[in-house]
């Protein structure tokens, strides 16, 4: 993991004062509502429908043992004694008071965390695959890019006011699991012909009110000219980006107005004086943060440990977690672990602090001391030998995390809803929950196979409805909760936008929808067909037909 | 006379800026006063600016063009930018453009919605002199050049970036 040397914790300290000062400032009145709103969002605090709302950036999803204890303690100390993982791998608070939140700010900086431009119109907290580093299929472990360009995205002086947010997604492997085609700018590993690692630069995707997928305006970006490039990207957005009106505001506007040639074209134009610059990344600098990724102290393990498939065979209950919630490591003889969050009954996302102690120690007495957040909203213990997993799935269990759903339509995605967001038109996590009992049964659910199930309280989309094989997007009629519901969405390489099926259903009717769609699906479906896969063969139409069917 | 934050230090400042009335038009000033005007009033009519007594410098609103000023930048002692609202942040770009782009190497002025929090990136990004938001204190708004003592990035005021020194100061180069 990264490590703060003494800049960097100079920088956070800077930061935890000067904000300290700019809410000091606020409450003695020496600073208006309208000046101090930006200044506070940038540090992650909105005020919200209960209290203020405080969202603190976990970089990239990696979190050490220390620092997720330290989340248990603020967990404890400033709120309620939980915390909510986001689908931009960061953590929210729900009942800070404002005052204390310098106080918070001064606690994550002993332990190389902040809140620093988790919200507001700046870059965001920079997102790439929970599994960088042990993934089988990676090119390039992206971590190292993921710093440095974290690093140039703080506190950078020309664009901390830019027309409205903007979120950088990185992805090392083949298969993209950071989403890179709904970003802002999505970077994404290629290899040239020669041998040479670069990125394929893909600008304007994003979900929101008016989701789309990303354009890719070079197809192989150098890795040493990354920052370079970003700064021409985000100046020509800075400069042109519409500022009259919120909702137009974000880039994939100004690109779909220039078109992406005429966009690509004005950034390599600005890139023309940047190029080469002194601030290209010579191989010595890539080298640097590279060391602090380096794969820790394995051990010489063969696969498949007696102890292990044992187990597999005479537990069927084991086989199945293991099946669903754990996946393959480069390293014989690991595996990572998908704690789930999605247990029935409990908002999705949410993890108490005692579960964070827990996980601390897990990671410690099993792992490295290294936990992942999954942009699903689940907790890795990325590195786990094959011969612990049956002693991890217990610990796991009696923590309420083997819930064996990762991937199934149960592990919804699902942002906080009407329940905490002032923004919101609906509740999502009774919808959610009304959903996953429903959908109980565990052989039914394992045979319903991979679906991506994804739910936003409002078209801010912060629970990416529009990517969900299914997607709910809680919408307001005449005052009441009503639901729409979207099919055929996909992230990764066919990132797709999901259609909306037909008019939105009552909060009762949404899991009687739900089981329309999955019955129609399995009649349906050919050989070992996933959903997505026989709604893009069959179409939105008998899913219509089905769901919509009067009753007789 | 008013005080301005210039290099780090309050000083009374006789420059005026010309702002245009919801007509369009621009104040009359007598011809020996030292006058910022707008850019699009500036590109009108360059040469009766120019031949005026008092000096003439430009401001420029957000979505002015800098490019469009390359061939005269040594022809001003100063040029302001205009930050009618703190959080447009074109002015930044602004900067960065007239500095490392066009060269410009005379005094850069901000002008506007600017004080105590927003002046240490302006400085950045190479801004120098500073006129201070009515009802905002310049004693605070010079405090708020020290609020950071270290920064990452490449800048006009420091080109080489943190990454680059770290690797000379503190690591062998590999
Ligand atoms: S999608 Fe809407 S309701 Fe849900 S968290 Fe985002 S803004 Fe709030």
């Amino acid at each position: 993991m990264y490590r703060y040397d003494e800049v960097d914790y100079r920088i956070v300290r800077e930061r935890v004062e000067q904000f300290r000062d700019q809410t000091r400032r606020f409450l003695a009145g020496e600073l208006s509502e309208d000046e101090f709103r930006p200044l506070r969002l940038m540090n992650g605090l909105y005020i919200q429908r209960h209290a203020p709302m405080f969202r603190i950036a976990i970089p990239y999803g990696h979190l050490a043992s220390r620092q997720l204890r330290r989340l248990a303690h603020i967990a404890r100390t400033y709120d309620k004694g939980y915390g909510h993982f986001t689908t931009r791998q960061n953590m929210q608070f729900n009942w800070p008071a404002l005052e204390r939140v310098p106080d918070i700010l001064s606690e994550l900086a002993d332990v190389e965390m902040h809140s620093i431009q988790t919200s507001g119109n700046c870059v965001r907290n920079t997102t790439t695959d929970a599994f960088a580093g042990v993934a089988a299929d990676e090119l390039i472990d992206p971590r190292p890019y993921c710093e440095i360009i974290r690093q140039w995205s703080t506190l950078h002086p020309e664009f901390a006011f830019l027309p409205r947010k903007f979120k950088i997604a990185v992805s090392g492997s083949v298969d993209d699991r950071a989403a890179t085609l709904v970003h802002d700018v999505g970077l994404h590993v290629v290899r040239a012909a020669d041998g040479e690692i670069g990125f394929k630069v893909i600008v304007g995707g994003g979900l929101g009110r008016t989701p789309i997928v990303g354009e890719v305006i070079r197809e192989f970006l150098p890795t040493r000219h990354i920052l370079t490039y970003l700064d021409a990207i985000l100046r020509v957005y800075n400069r042109y980006g519409r500022r009259d009106n919120k909702f137009k505001a974000r880039i994939k506007i100004l690109v779909k107005a220039l078109t992406p040639q005429g966009f690509a074209a004005k950034v390599e134009d600005e890139w023309l004086h940047l190029k080469d610059g002194a601030a290209t990344l010579r191989d010595e600098d890539v080298a640097h943060y590279a060391s602090f990724f380096g794969a820790p102290a394995y051990e010489t393990l063969s696969p498949n440990p007696e102890a292990f498939t044992a187990k597999l065979a005479e537990d069927r209950a084991f086989a199945r977690w293991v099946e669903q919630n754990t996946r393959t490591h480069r390293q014989p003889g690991y595996r990572s672990v998908v704690l789930s969050l999605k247990k029935t009954g409990v908002p999705p996302g949410d993890i108490t602090a005692e579960q964070m102690e827990a996980v601390a120690d897990w990671s410690e007495r099993f792992g490295f001391g290294e936990v992942r957040v999954a942009h699903e909203q689940n907790v890795i213990l990325p590195d786990i030998k094959e011969s612990d997993l049956y002693e991890v799935w217990q610990l796991a269990r009696s923590q309420g995390f083997a819930t064996p759903n990762i991937g199934l339509l149960t592990d919804i995605i699902c942002c906080p809803g009407g329940d905490f967001c002032s923004l919101a038109n609906a509740r999502s996590i009774p919808v959610a929950e009304a959903i996953q009992r429903k959908f109980d049964d565990l052989d039914y659910l394992h045979d319903l196979g991979e679906i991506d199930c994804n739910f936003s309280g409002c078209m801010n989309a912060c629970g990416h409805h529009h990517i969900g094989n299914i997607g709910i997007l809680g919408v307001d009629k005449n005052g009441e909760e009503w639901y729409q519901i979207t099919l055929g969405g996909s992230q990764g390489n066919h990132t797709a936008i999901g259609k909306v099926i037909g008019p939105s259903f009552a909060q009762a009717d949404v899991p009687l929808a739900f089981e329309k769609i999955m019955n129609l699906y399995v009649e349906q479906r050919q050989d070992g067909e996933r959903f997505i896969e026989t709604v893009r063969r069959i179409g939105l139409e008998p899913f219509k037909e089905r769901v919509y069917a009067k009753h007789h | 006379m008013r005080s301005i934050i210039k290099d780090g230090q309050v000083v009374t400042d006789s420059w005026a800026v010309l702002r245009p009335d919801e007509n369009g038009k621009l104040p009359e000033v007598a011809p020996e006063r030292d006058v910022i005007v707008p850019f699009s009033a500036w590109k009108a009519e360059p040469s009766a600016w120019q031949n005026r007594a008092g000096q003439v410098a430009v401001w420029l609103a957000p979505d002015d063009e800098p490019g469009e000023l390359a061939g005269h930048l040594t022809s001003f002692p100063l040029l302001a930018v205009d930050f009618p609202a703190f959080t447009d942040g074109r002015g930044y770009s602004i900067g960065r453009l007239l500095r490392e782009r066009y060269h410009y190497r005379g005094e850069l002025r901000a002008l506007g919605d600017v004080w105590q929090d927003l002046v240490h990136y302006l400085w950045q990004v190479g801004f120098n002199s500073f006129e201070i938001k009515e009802g905002k204190a310049l004693e605070d708004a010079l405090k708020g050049f020290g609020t950071f003592s270290e920064r990452y990035h490449s800048t006009w005021r420091e080109p080489e970036p943190l990454f680059r020194r770290r690797n000379t100061n503190h690591k062998s180069v590999a």
